[in-house]
């Protein structure tokens, strides 16, 4: 490497590549926030997302949601019968379910499903010249391509969380039932006599802060795709991986913040 | 064609650039390049693949940003305008990509509406399906209108692309690369519809191609490319006159000789 090439980096090309992407992403997201309140909407777009992302996840979410209540109950009840607390099993579910799976599993799922796709999508079009003929043809891709997916996520998300939740939840009555023959409305009285309303928005809040999340990363590295059909594969991958990464982060985060508020 | 500019008079060019430059890293692609396209012409771009024939046309319709110089479009300086200046030349600007760049996801009615419903928002239904019709005609593939474009083969592709920019009525057209990758009968398709494109939708145009054959057939003028920089502009036998070894093993290349 000679001089010059070494001077041409102010840290390395690793770290200054780094800041340099967390620039553009910043970049990226005040855009956003820039060009979704103005006009002109894309509201057929909106909503043509909403049912790709919402509707189109359903099979997934509805059984990963089931087998997460039935297993997580399976697998908690000998700990509590050692206790003879088997009667503490729907508000220990409930607990684990609203606060903490429901949001976490659908994001997981999400953020693999839709992330990738939107990574895909966006990235192919990007290598494919499409966005750039959006341009030239006096159109606004971002406000078409980004803030409609975007949108799109952060409304579904919490959505298919709500969703989850209540699938997880019928998993658990389903092994508590052939169980202790416990009665529908009984388990579920018992299940949110521990859940405060602070629980559900806090969860409300991990859901939407998840869902533009995996919108607008995505987004951000479809936008950003080059390198022809590889780079459409890195930006699928990137998308999933930078998502999770994300998303636990902002786990931990906003637990940290409930906390607080609840003392 | 000294006598064609005079018969023009003083008329300004549609496309005036002026000293341009464009490197990417270390690499001076474009170097001290000058161009005027004037109305009602068609000018081709000729050069070797890598030579910056379509970062040219991509910097004159603005998704490329010059180092130096300027491109001035229908009088306005491309690299001075503001997102909303720069969204308003473009719909007098029709570009028709290498690949085509028809959007996978729609069918071909959707491509043509795409542009047109989000530009010209009082249109009627009917007027929209009017302008469909019209621009399908005008590119001889009205029978494709709710195909995919993944149902359609390489010419029909550029066809529509074709199509979906002449749908905004634009005055200028950039072709990249028309024929590239199609067989000799589509390219002389291709080559015929750009003709018919200038005559009936009164476009002047640039088309960036390394095709002698579409050079002879569509341009009234030639600008040879060579190293970054326009060695020869002229008609297409005044740029081939030339004893520079480049150009005319260019030429030999491209028609075996």
């Amino acid at each position: 490497m000679s001089v010059k090439q070494a001077r041409e980096f102010i840290v390395s090309k690793g770290v200054d590549s780094f800041f340099i992407d967390l620039n553009s992403a910043v970049k990226f997201n005040l855009r956003f926030f820039k060009e979704v309140f103005l006009p002109p909407y894309e509201g057929k777009e909106i909503i043509k997302q909403c049912y790709e992302i919402g509707w189109k996840s359903l099979p997934l979410i509805s059984l990963t949601g089931f087998i997460t209540g039935l297993v997580f109950t399976k697998q908690s009840r000998p700990s509590l019968a050692e206790f003879g607390a088997t009667s503490w099993l729907p508000s220990l579910v409930a607990i684990a379910i609203i606060k903490a799976l429901a949001p976490l599993v659908t994001a997981l799922i999400a953020a693999g499903k839709v992330g990738s796709n939107i990574g895909a999508e966006i990235g192919s079009m990007r290598v494919t010249e499409q966005i750039d003929a959006m341009e030239v043809s006096a159109v606004n891709p971002f406000k078409f391509l980004v803030v409609s997916r975007v949108i799109a996520t952060t409304v579904m998300i919490p959505i298919l969380m709500f969703y989850t939740g209540c699938v997880a939840m019928l998993g658990s009555y389903l092994n508590v039932h052939t169980n202790e023959m416990t009665s529908f409305v009984a388990f579920f009285e018992q299940a949110f006599q521990k859940i405060s309303f602070l629980d559900i928005f806090s969860s409300l809040t991990k859901a939407v802060v998840y869902g533009y999340t995996i919108g607008i990363v995505g987004c951000y590295k479809g936008y950003h795709a080059s390198q022809g059909t590889e780079g459409v594969g890195k930006a699928a991958n990137a998308s999933v991986v930078v998502s999770m990464f994300l998303i636990f982060v902002e786990e931990i985060l906003i637990v940290q913040i409930t906390n607080s508020i609840r003392g | 064609m000294d006598n064609e500019r005079q018969n023009r008079g003083q008329d300004e060019p549609v496309i005036k650039i002026r000293d341009l430059y464009k490197s990417f890293g270390n690499n001076d692609v474009l170097k001290d390049v000058n161009l005027d396209l004037y109305k009602g012409e068609n000018v081709v771009v000729l050069g070797r693949s890598g030579t910056g024939k379509s970062v040219l046309i991509k910097i004159i319709a603005g998704l490329l940003t010059q180092d130096t110089g300027s491109v001035c479009v229908l009088g306005e300086d491309i690299s001075k305008l503001n997102d909303k200046e720069l969204l308003e030349l473009r719909l007098k600007i029709g570009f028709s990509f290498q690949n085509s760049a028809l959007y996978d996801s729609m069918t071909v009615r959707e491509n043509l509406e795409f542009p047109l419903v989000r530009n010209k928002k009082h249109l009627k239904r009917k007027e929209i399906d009017d302008s469909v019709e019209r621009v399908l005609q005008a590119v001889g593939l009205a029978q494709t209108k709710n195909q995919m474009p993944a149902e359609l083969s390489g010419g029909q592709r550029k066809r529509i692309g074709i199509a979906r920019t002449l749908i905004l009525n634009p005055e200028i057209m950039l072709y990249d690369e028309p024929t590239a990758g199609l067989d000799p009968i589509t390219c002389i398709e291709i080559n015929n519809l750009i003709n018919r494109v200038k005559e009936n939708f009164n476009t002047s145009s640039i088309i960036i191609t390394h095709d002698l054959t579409c050079a002879k057939a569509t341009g009234d003028r030639v600008a040879m490319l060579l190293e970054g920089t326009f060695a020869r502009q002229g008609t297409f036998d005044e740029v081939f006159d030339s004893n520079d070894e480049k150009i005319r093993s260019f030429y030999n290349y491209n028609f075996i000789k």
